[in-house]
Parts: C-alpha cells; sequence; structure tokens
C-alpha cells in the first residue's frame, strides 16, 4: 500500500468523497487550511447553497420546464450535483432516494419525482419525524405506493407496510396488526384529483401540454377517524401520530443510523440482510442512536457527530464504499470541470449512470437498488472502467488541462515514472493505491516514454496515465 | 457429416414504444378495421395476404418469405390482465413476467442463472445495446452489455493498438488476483476479470465471420443481428442474445415510421436467417419479437395512441410456424376501453421459449405454471 498525500490531505479527501463527490488537489489544499472542523460545518451549512441556476440551464435545455419524460428530472439532478457548492446536500439527497426509492414507471411524470427530490433538499437535513411526515404526504409517493386507494373502510396496505418496512423500523420490530392500524391511520391521505391524476399515470400517451404537479390533499371524509393500536399505544390516531409514535423507537433510531453508517462510512450488507447480520460496528450504530435521541431526532446532529467520530476519521473507514454509478459519474465531471457551463450533451452524459445500473429516480423497486459489490457487475464495470477512462483523456476539458499542468508543473519535460503516477493518483483523489496498482502503473508510464515517438507529447503521455488512474480498481471506491 | 449438437440460443428483440399489432398482422377484411383506420388503415391492395382475412405489413416480405417456409408463429392478443399502458410500467412487466408488483429481476436474468449458476461462462448472456434492460438483470448474474462488437472491451477510445494493448496489460494485472485479505477488492477483482476475458473471447467473433450476406449498413438492429450471428457462429457458448429496434411510439405519422420500422427489422431477420443457413447454422437459433402494448383500436388522425393486446413473433427452423391463438374481435363489446383485449397471457409464451426451445424448467423462473403453445418441432 502507498499513500500519495499527507495525512491531513488524506483525511480531507476522505471527507470530500463521503460528504459530497469529490474534491481537486487544489481545492484539498485550500480546504486543509481552512481545517476540518470548520469543514464539515461548512458542509452541514444548508443555507450558503450555491449552484448553476435553473434559469441558465433552461436557456440550454428547455425540456426541463415541462420534465416531460424520465430523462430530464434525472439530468437536472446531475447538474446540481456537478455544480453544487453545497455537495452534502446532494450527496444525502441520493441517500434518501435510495432509501424511499420512488419511480418513473408507474408514476410517468419526471415533474412529481423532481419535485420529491426537492423535497429532500428542504428536509432531508432536519429532523427526521418531519421527513417522515413529508415523505408520507410526497404526492410521488402517495401515488408509487398506492395510498391514494387507501381508503376510510377499505384500507389499501402498502404504504403502510412499507413505511414500517423500509422506511423506518425494519422487519421483525412490528407485528401485521401495527401495519393494517398505520393503514388506517392514513387513509385519507392522497393527492387532489386523485382519478384523474392516476389515469394519467396509466395512459402515458401524448401529453402536449407538459405533465401536471400532483399536490397533497387530506381528505377528512374518507379519513378512518376511529381508536386504532399501534405499537402498543392507543388513540384516534393520525398518519402523524403514527410518524411520532414510530420516531420514540430505539428500531428506528438504530435502522436510521445503519443506513447514515452505510452510506458515508462503510457499506453495510444490504437492507434485506440486517435482520441476520449485526452491523460492522455497532458501537458506532450505538453512538449515532444516542445522538438520534438527544438531538430530538436531527439528522444534522447524527451527520455533524458522525463526521467528527474516530470511526469515521480512522484509517480503517478508507475506501470502504463502492461509489454508486450517480456518485460516480458526478465525480468524474466535478475534476474534469466539463460543465462550466450548460450544455445539453448532459442528456446523454446523465445517462451514463443508468448505463452503468444507477437510472436516476427509476429505481428497480421500492426497495431502491443494493448498493456495495452490487453496483459492479461486469457489464457495469466496462461502463465505469470506459467512462472514466474517456473523461479523464479529454484534454480539452479545463479540469484535464489544469490537472496535467500541475502534474508537469509546467514544464514540457516528462517526469520519472513514479513520480508521474503518484502526481496522477493524488491529483485524482486517490490517497492510496494498492501496490500491485501501483507497479502496474509506473511499468506503463516507464514502457511509453521507452516506445515514445516524436509526435507524442509529454502531455499526452500524462493523459494516458490519467485514462488508466479512471480504470483502477482504486478508482471504484470512495 | 456429424456435427457436435449444439445448446439453443434465444434471440430477444425488443420493439420499444409499443408495436401497433393491428398495422403489423392486418385484420383488413374486418369492417371495423376499415372504419377505425381511416386515415391510417392498410387496404387489400398494400398488405401480404396470409389467408384471406388477414395480412402482413407491406413492409414485411422477407417475414412473409420465412413464413411461407413454415418458420413463424404469430402469437395473436399477447398482453396480461389489467393491462397498463405506460411504457415504462408496461415493460417492466414484460422483463420480469411479473405484473402484479413490482419486482427487481428479469426473467431472462434468471434464466441465465439456472443454465449457468457457476458463471463457468461470463457471456453466457450478452445484450446489444448500452445499459442492462431488466430483463436480463439479477442478482449476481454476469451479462455482457455490448454497444458495438467491432470496438467492444475495455479502454476503446485509445487509439493506438500497441499503447491499448499496454494499457489493457495494465488492467488485467490490476485486476488479477490479490492476497485475499480485502474481500471488497477481491470481488472487484474477479468482476474485472471477467469483464477483461469476456471481451477478448468476444473480439475473435468478428475475426473468425465471412459471410456473403450484407445486412443493411447504417441500420441498427441489422447491425446488431449481424454481431449476434458472428457471436453466435464463433460458438462461445452464448444461450441468451438480446437487442432492441426502437421508435415504435407512433402517435404520429404512423404509416411512414411504421413502415420504416417494419421495413428494417424484417430485412435484418431475413438476413439474419439466410446468414445462419448459409452457414448450416439455422436450426440454433429462434428469435422471439415482442413489444410492450399495442395500440388503440381507432387511430388519431395521424398516428395511434397507446392501447393494450399486441402481436408477439417466434421464428426458426424449429419453429411450427402459423397463428396460435384467436385473433381478438374487435366488436364494440369486445373491447377493452377501446384497445383489443388479450387472449394469451405473455407467460405463456415464456414458458414455451423456455421449456420447449431451451430446455429449461419455466416454473422457477416464472413462478407459476403457465399454459404452453405446442410450437417446436422436435
Amino acid at each position: 500500500m502507498t499513500t500519495t498525500m499527507t495525512s491531513e490531505k488524506a483525511l480531507m479527501a476522505h471527507l470530500m468523497r463521503r460528504a459530497g463527490f469529490g474534491a481537486s488537489s487544489e481545492e484539498l489544499d485550500r480546504l486543509v487550511e481552512q481545517g476540518y472542523d470548520e469543514t464539515v460545518e461548512q458542509l452541514l451549512d444548508v443555507d450558503r447553497p450555491n449552484r448553476m441556476s435553473d434559469n441558465l440551464i433552461r436557456r440550454y435545455h428547455s425540456e426541463y420546464s415541462g420534465m416531460m419524460g424520465n430523462l430530464s428530472a434525472g439530468a437536472n439532478w446531475m447538474y446540481r450535483m456537478v455544480s453544487t457548492d453545497a455537495p452534502l446536500r446532494e450527496k444525502l439527497n441520493l441517500m434518501w432516494h435510495g432509501v424511499y426509492a420512488t419511480g418513473y414507471s408507474k408514476l410517468a411524470n419526471g415533474k412529481v419525482l423532481h419535485d420529491q427530490i426537492r423535497m429532500f433538499e428542504r428536509h432531508g437535513m432536519g429532523s427526521f419525524k418531519n421527513l417522515l411526515i413529508e415523505i408520507s404526504k410526497d404526492p410521488a409517493m402517495l401515488v408509487w405506493l398506492d395510498n391514494v386507494q387507501n381508503h376510510n373502510g377499505a384500507i389499501n396496505e402498502n404504504y403502510g407496510r412499507e413505511l414500517l418496512e423500509l422506511f423506518s423500523m425494519g422487519v421483525g420490530n412490528y407485528s401485521e396488526h401495527d401495519v393494517k392500524e398505520a393503514a388506517r391511520a392514513f387513509t385519507g391521505w392522497t393527492i387532489g384529483n386523485t382519478e384523474y391524476m392516476t389515469m394519467k399515470c396509466a395512459r402515458d400517451s401524448v401529453w402536449p401540454y407538459g405533465r401536471l404537479s400532483f399536490h397533497f390533499e387530506f381528505k377528512a371524509d374518507d379519513h378512518d377517524d376511529g381508536e386504532k393500536e399501534f405499537l402498543g399505544h392507543k388513540g384516534n390516531f393520525n398518519g402523524e401520530d403514527i410518524v411520532d409514535i414510530i420516531c420514540q423507537q430505539p428500531a428506528t433510531a438504530d435502522f436510521l443510523s445503519r443506513h447514515i453508517y452505510s452510506f458515508f462510512v462503510a457499506d453495510e450488507a444490504p437492507v434485506p440482510e440486517w435482520p441476520y447480520k449485526p452491523p460492522r460496528d455497532p458501537a458506532a450504530i450505538a453512538a449515532l442512536s444516542n445522538v438520534y435521541f438527544e438531538s430530538n431526532y436531527s439528522i444534522k446532529a447524527m451527520l455533524r457527530f458522525l463526521f467528527k467520530s474516530d470511526f469515521f476519521k480512522s484509517e480503517e473507514a478508507r475506501f470502504q464504499r463502492i461509489k454508486g454509478p450517480a456518485e460516480l459519474v458526478a465525480s468524474v465531471l466535478r475534476l474534469t470541470e466539463e460543465y462550466g457551463q450548460p450544455n445539453i450533451s448532459m442528456n446523454p452524459t446523465s445517462q451514463q449512470a443508468q448505463f452503468m445500473g444507477q437510472w436516476l429516480l427509476s429505481p428497480p423497486s421500492v426497495e431502491g437498488w443494493h448498493w456495495g459489490t452490487e453496483w459492479i457487475d461486469s457489464g457495469a464495470l466496462v461502463e465505469r472502467v470506459n467512462f472514466a477512462s474517456e473523461r479523464f483523456g479529454n484534454i480539452d476539458s479545463p479540469g484535464v488541462r489544469s490537472v496535467v499542468d500541475r502534474i508537469l508543473d509546467n514544464s514540457d519535460e516528462d517526469l520519472p515514472p513514479d513520480e508521474v503516477v503518484d502526481r496522477a493518483l493524488s491529483e485524482l483523489g486517490i490517497t492510496e493505491i494498492s501496490d500491485n496498482s501501483r507497479e502496474a502503473l509506473i511499468d506503463f508510464a516507464k514502457k511509453q516514454s521507452e516506445i515514445a515517438t516524436a509526435e507524442q507529447t509529454p502531455r499526452e503521455r500524462v493523459v494516458n496515465i490519467l485514462k488508466l488512474v479512471g480504470a483502477t480498481p482504486e478508482f471504484q471506491r470512495a | 457429416m456429424v456435427t457436435a449438437k449444439r445448446n439453443p440460443a434465444l434471440v430477444v428483440i425488443q420493439l420499444s414504444g409499443g408495436n401497433d399489432a393491428m398495422n403489423t398482422v392486418v385484420p383488413y377484411t374486418n369492417g371495423i378495421y376499415q372504419d377505425s383506420r381511416k386515415a391510417i388503415g392498410l387496404v387489400e391492395s398494400e398488405v401480404i395476404d396470409i389467408n384471406g382475412t388477414l395480412g402482413f405489413h407491406p413492409s414485411m416480405g422477407p417475414i412473409k418469405q420465412l413464413w411461407d417456409k413454415g418458420n413463424v408463429a404469430v402469437i395473436n392478443g399477447i398482453g396480461y390482465p389489467v393491462p397498463n399502458r405506460s411504457h415504462f410500467r408496461s415493460m417492466d412487466i414484460w422483463h420480469t413476467a411479473e405484473s402484479a408488483s413490482i419486482a427487481p429481476d428479469g426473467w431472462l436474468g434468471r434464466a441465465i442463472r439456472e443454465i449457468d449458476p457457476t458463471h463457468g461462462n461470463v457471456i453466457t448472456g450478452i445484450n446489444f445495446g448500452r445499459g442492462l434492460p431488466r430483463s436480463l438483470h439479477a442478482k449476481g448474474v454476469p451479462v455482457a452489455s455490448v454497444g458495438n462488437l467491432g470496438t467492444y472491451g475495455l479502454l476503446p477510445d485509445i487509439k493506438d493498438q500497441q499503447t491499448r494493448d499496454m494499457a489493457l496489460d495494465v488492467f488485467s494485472r490490476m485486476y488479477g488476483p490479490t492476497d485475499g485479505t480485502d474481500a471488497v477488492l477481491q470481488a472487484i477483482g474477479e468482476t474485472g476479470m471477467g469483464a477483461y476475458l469476456g471481451a477478448d473471447i468476444l473480439r475473435t467473433a468478428p475475426e473468425m465471420y465471412s459471410s456473403s450476406i450484407e445486412y443493411e449498413a447504417e441500420v441498427e438492429i441489422a447491425q446488431s443481428l449481424r454481431d449476434i450471428s458472428q457471436v453466435l457462429q464463433a460458438d462461445l457458448g452464448t444461450r441468451v442474445f438480446y437487442t432492441l429496434h426502437g421508435g415504435y411510439d407512433t402517435h404520429a405519422g404512423e404509416l411512414e415510421n411504421h413502415s420504416k420500422l417494419w421495413h428494417e427489422l424484417s430485412t435484418a431477420v431475413g438476413d439474419f436467417f439466410s446468414d445462419l443457413d448459409e452457414h448450416g447454422r439455422g436450426d440454433d437459433a429462434v428469435v422471439m419479437i415482442f413489444s410492450e402494448f399495442g395500440r388503440r383500436i381507432r387511430d388519431n388522425g395521424s398516428g395511434t395512441d397507446h392501447g393494450s393486446g399486441g402481436a408477439a413473433f417466434v421464428i426458426g427452423n424449429a419453429v411450427k410456424g402459423g397463428f396460435y391463438g384467436e385473433y381478438p374481435s374487435l366488436e364494440l363489446n369486445a373491447q377493452v376501453e377501446g384497445d383489443m383485449a388479450f387472449n394469451n397471457d405473455f407467460r405463456s409464451m415464456y414458458a414455451t421459449l423456455l421449456d420447449g426451445w431451451m430446455g429449461i424448467d419455466p416454473h422457477p423462473i416464472l413462478g407459476d405454471n403457465y399454459e404452453q403453445f405446442d410450437m417446436f418441432r422436435r
């Protein structure tokens, strides 16, 4: 194992890979100077986000106004991930999208999915209780999990069940009776003009005037106001009361903590295995659960605690996550800086994540995507490697140009093979690498300069090395 | 000459957008058809007559030739209960073979797992196109996705061959065996080697291939079927091939667009079988053609909107040609919200292909027993 950075800078690179989409070497230097704790606070500050404005994006993408198709909302989100100054917020949106996985297949409406992600933006770092209430009222969710068909006297259990199983507590912590009682409490939570809107979803046909947004509506006359018994509590509960009781459960604290740990510290097994497999670090989960209760369910407090904890900063947590496809695409594009301005090529570019197995806003099911090594099948790996290597190999991208300039120190001479490899790794954020990979890269650099022809410049040789750094097993991890 | 018995291969062609079944297998003598298709109806002088009441679309000459050889099965009125008219949901249903709930795995992914449970061959299933359709997805099942066979592989944008060979050598070293202390690195490494070897094996296919058949240039479906033919003839053990032909969402300009699509498709399918026959391989593959739904009975003045019951095709030397299932009645009382009703569950066709052609038990893949057609000659 070889390290390519000072330990302070390597820790900052770790923070930025996890709380964001990585950072250039230049930016890391600036952040190290600013200090670790200060950087954490900046990441947590939801009031300072700055990114490319929607007005600017729409001048290049008129199709984003109506969010007609299933690609616009995802491509629009990719702009946010690539351009934002508040990367943690977009990163967290990705986590919530995985947990509250809602998909185009049933909705046929990119606009309401876009609206759901914006909801995560407003509430994703606030109180977990508030977030659960918001997702329960979210129009896309109400259709996706059939709560629009959950009626007084004729319940549809789908939302009640997933709320407990996938959204808050996990299987084994509630009974079938609790599922039914929760469903009763959410009767009457629906969208305005329900029948027309759901019919529109089932008939994805020509929509010449664009998609209509759905909006939440509480229909008191369709709400079952009777007494319910839920997790040992009795009362004439409404959905808010159910969420309140859920939030008081230790199982909820552990479930949420495990999601946050898995997304920010180290890949856990996929959710269906949780009842049978203990967490990687039970003490970390217990500590996060503790913060959950002490802070009155504040997600921001949990994240602050996490980023400052030893279990996060530890060397053992480094590169213990596989980058998700959207994360990988965004992290490459942030380094290459090719979307400093909008460009219609963002539509096909954002589809790259789909080719790698993560079609944003079209998860395979309500369970979301399985992460970790399940991201990487052979077809997906070919796409990942070819995408990163192609983008890092484009010297016309401003980010690539400045990386090459920094590696060569603006000189026009080849560097020694080990020097050029270590600099390339460091510039692309790989702070440690197996000796096996590093030696293979150094041998390449050596051979390359041996067979060098007059037409090829030292800059082009550096670019070839950048391409191969994008192809390393290490680059697949965060 | 005695040749080794080869394992049967299935080639699936997905028509994306909802193919208009009524203008594909045309009930041209039916008064309701004529009245409903004022703008885009096909008449007797245009269609390629089949039996005096039904005719193929005028662009389907090559498929009619295969029909005349007795090699084309047409499944009429194919669909599933409670039709969904959203492209995405309906395609999902076809991909997962599950219409009641949202399922994460595809039926062909599950089939590949049954065929090769130990992943002995990383190219048992190949998709020709970018990204994996859900039909081919199943946890832990490797499936290659080939955009273009000629350039398929890792790092294709390194143009200089010597540099690319060096780069691929670096790749195989980086993804080679590890000391096993890092389970994740080991898993990535094994997958990387699978991708590397798969690409390496596939690269041999075009080199071994020669044919007198000239597939249409610049036509994606023709090029995909040529790629499939190359891989099939190279005997690399691939059993499931998959590709898409898009553009069937003919809300407008249907006459023109639909003609072009079916010209491309049927020419490519005809060439594909001529190519296989020329190399004595025509008995080794069966082609299945499907779409997520059919379209409305009544046209909209220029095209047709989303409907339900559709038509599917199973084509090959091993197929007993003919119509399977009644053509759905167009009478008002038989319509489902203005659409043709379905009278054949698509999973019956899947079960027939899995059991009758591929020799795999369909029950674990489809999760239920579906009535099968008697569709194969052996």
